[in-house]
């Protein structure tokens, strides 16, 4: 018995095949290839088996690790996946976007002498095992309670809230600003990390659990919350609209023609697919050399989007080290293979003009590393005199986005802290306003897509607890 | 989808589309705009809203064929539907009694112009207007603006009708001779731009709507950013209307020029097939 632990212990896990990086920076194509199911019993053999798994506390929706790859190694790989969908209504979308090395598969025990087990390619196999099949099971839904809930936004907290809402008999309407549903999956994730298709899929299986999906509907705008709750007779409202505007550097120049927050270049080719223009009408500039401003994963997404579109050079310009960078570590490994050429310790101090209004060229500082800041990161200092200028036709700027307070305003009842994200009560998600719940960027900032849906889980629990009591206590911490 | 109800074409470049959107036309008002995809392969562009009927659940759009889009838009017929309408977005005209306000209309932005003058009018400011094309044939709804104001005039660059000449002509002769306590001027960017210089020298304050490349027309691209006061503004969330003393006109029009080239690649690409 020992021996075969030492055996698992030390076995390499099984890598995941992959397109070749010069082929696949001339496509959209998903980059990995998927585990075959051979692959999957091999990996999911390396399991430990751990009498008190600890990978399951790894994980934000509480996700039975260990019993569905139990599964996997048994061959039963329908059942697997219906063990992750117990807990996780987004397995496919999951197991390709999740910072599981921070997470799940940072507590398994196998990490402590080689590599964790691979849960999130697991994952992966056995939601797409079962799409290929066509054998999704749509769970029993208990007969209806007659409460109605409304959830703004149909991001990862949204969907994740409105499936387990819809398993307990409640209706569920989800409105959508948007005219397709799957918020920062359909917008934001490029088609090579997150294929639409898979985004389709799961929401098509919320809606099967009878998940109703309103589109163009901005509220704040189209309705109000006190509308929704007083004309259109919501019992319960839970907004997830994510954090939504994005910031600017701030420096001269940054309205130049050619310069692009990474939403707006994400979402021009991802939810408007300018990357099909003129097929698609929405068009985008295809520069030759572009600087990708910022560290995460949305920086690493539009980097690779950038070269792509047929980038001949791109920048990544980072004001610390690599060490410091918040995106996945399978990203920036990915952008480094494709060719992205690492700017670190630089930070942009401001766009120049070439005279016709377009930005030509980005001027930069060097920094260096101080003591470390409120983030527990070492704070950048520019170095005095280091300015040097990189010439481009693009930048984007990916430094993260800020609370957008088109609906929160027009809700004043609503307590909001000093950048505007909505306060709530830890762990349940309750607000100020009876009956009103949030999670998700809105309430954190941006975040993941997996914290986000953590949010909407707990979310969907304490509408329960609500409808039972119909008591409303908000302790939630102040600014 | 969203049904066409009526069709109206003023000119050959000139389109009117009254289109059914229920709850939009419920809480539409004056300064609001909307954002349209009329199919799945369609962008999303901004258009004002002329005017929005609560009985009859539709809003009017006026919108002049400048691209692609709204080629195709003026293609559609009654009968026909939009895949995709959203609103009503933007921040409302802010209306109430100032005294004497001057409306000025140009080209396709006299349609926007004339809900705000009708509540002008009605919160009881005496209303002067004044509407302005190239030429006659690109005038419209000359009734519906003379209903809602006190006065109205018109002119045309070529004379065909009205005074000759733009519309800062009539605007400086009434700022020389009558106390104006606010203007409102929407219409293209070099229009509103001169009107605020004229404006400026009198020191009336004066709105503007501006009409930057959107997408999502809710704050989350930051394609719309305009600069007013010598900040970055996005009018999809802080505007469209703003003070246009402070507006940096030159970037707008810069700004709204950054895809000309794609344009004339999806334009022929339109004309071919």
């Amino acid at each position: 018995m020992e021996a075969r632990i030492e055996d698992r212990k030390t076995k390499p896990r099984v890598k995941m095949r992959e397109q070749a990086p010069e082929v696949r920076i001339r496509n959209f194509s998903e980059v990995p290839y998927g585990y075959t199911p051979d692959e999957a019993v091999e990996e999911a053999s390396r399991c430990l088996a751990c009498k008190r798994p600890p990978c399951k506390d790894g994980c934000p929706v509480e996700v039975d690790i260990s019993g569905f790859i139990r599964l996997v190694r048994e061959g039963k790989f329908l059942e697997a996946c219906y063990r992750v969908k117990e807990k996780n209504a987004l397995p496919a979308v999951c197991g390709r976007v999740c910072p599981q090395e921070t997470q799940c598969e940072a507590r398994c025990l196998l990490g402590k002498k080689g590599e964790p087990i691979a849960i999130g390619n697991l994952e992966r196999f056995v939601a797409d095992y079962e799409a290929e099949r066509g054998e999704i099971k749509i769970p029993e839904i208990p007969r209806s309670t007659g409460r109605r809930v409304a959830i703004i936004g149909s991001g990862p907290a949204g969907l994740t809230c409105a499936a387990d809402l819809a398993r307990s008999g409640h209706q569920v309407t989800i409105f959508e600003a948007f005219h397709m549903p799957g918020g920062v999956l359909i917008y934001g994730i490029p088609e090579f990390r997150l294929p639409k298709v898979i985004v389709e899929r799961e929401v098509e299986y919320i809606k099967r659990l009878g998940v109703e999906i309103v589109l163009n509907a901005v509220i704040g705008k189209l309705y109000t919350i006190d509308e929704l709750m007083n004309e259109h007779g919501y019992d319960a409202c839970f907004i997830c609209i994510g954090a939504g505007l994005p910031m600017f550097l701030g420096i001269p120049g940054e309205n130049l023609n050619g310069v692009y927050s990474a939403n707006e270049f994400l979402t021009r080719v991802n939810l408007m697919k300018a990357y099909l223009f003129p097929e698609y009408d929405t068009p985008i500039k295809r520069g030759k050399k572009i600087a990708v401003v910022g560290g995460g994963n949305v920086a690493m997404d539009a980097a690779r989007v950038a070269l792509r579109l047929g980038a001949e050079k791109v920048y990544l310009i980072y004001r610390r080290t690599e060490a410091e960078m918040p995106a996945r570590k399978a990203e920036i490994h990915h952008a480094h293979e494709e060719g992205i050429e690492f700017v670190l310790l630089t930070n942009p101090v401001r766009f120049i003009d070439d005279g016709n209004g377009n930005v030509c060229a980005v001027e930069c500082i060097k920094m260096e590393l101080g003591e470390p800041d409120e983030s527990g990161r070492r704070r950048p200092i520019p170095i005095e005199g280091s300015e040097f200028q990189i010439e481009i036709d693009t930048a984007i700027v990916a430094i993260g986005t800020r609370a957008n307070p088109l609906l929160t305003k027009t809700l004043p009842d609503l307590k909001l802290n000093r950048n505007g994200y909505i306060i709530t009560e830890e762990g349940t998600g309750m607000t100020s306003k009876r009956g009103v719940f949030a999670g998700g960027d809105i309430v954190t900032g941006s975040a993941t897509v997996i914290l986000a849906m953590g949010a909407g889980r707990r979310a969907a629990r304490a509408i329960n607890e609500y409808f039972k009591w119909k008591y409303w206590e908000f302790n939630g911490a102040g600014p | 989808m969203f049904e066409i109800l009526r069709k109206e074409e003023f000119s050959e470049h000139i389109t009117l589309l009254e289109i059914k959107a229920e709850e939009i036309a419920k809480k539409a008002r004056p300064g609001n705009f909307f954002i349209l995809r009329i199919n799945e392969q369609g962008e999303r562009i901004p258009l004002t809203i002329a005017d929005f009927d609560r009985e009859r659940g539709t809003i009017t759009t006026i919108f002049q064929k400048v691209g692609k889009t709204t080629h195709h838009l003026g293609t559609l017929k009654e009968g026909d539907s939009i895949s995709d309408i959203i609103g009503p977005l933007g921040n409302h005209s802010h209306i109430e009694n100032f005294g004497t306000v001057i409306c000025v209309g140009g080209g396709v932005g006299i349609a926007p112009v004339y809900p705000i003058a009708r509540a002008l009018k009605q919160a009881g400011n005496k209303v002067v207007s004044i509407i302005g094309a190239r030429t006659r044939s690109l005038l419209f709804w000359e009734e519906k603006m003379r209903e809602v104001s006190d006065s109205l005039i018109i002119t045309t660059d070529d004379g065909s009708y009205g005074i000759k000449g733009v519309v800062t002509t009539p605007l400086d002769e009434i700022l020389r001779k009558e106390r104006i306590n606010l203007v409102f001027a929407i219409g293209p960017v070099i229009m509103m731009k001169f009107v605020c210089k004229t404006t400026e020298r009198y020191n009336v304050k004066t709105i503007v709507s501006l009409n930057p490349i959107m997408i999502d027309g809710t704050g989350m691209c930051g394609g719309c950013r305009v600069e007013v006061g010598g900040e970055t503004k996005f009018a999809c969330v802080d505007g469209p209307e703003f003070d246009g003393h402070e507006v940096n006109f030159d970037l707008l029009m810069k700004r709204l020029q950054m895809y000309i080239p794609e344009e004339s690649i999806a334009m022929n690409r339109a004309r071919r097939q």
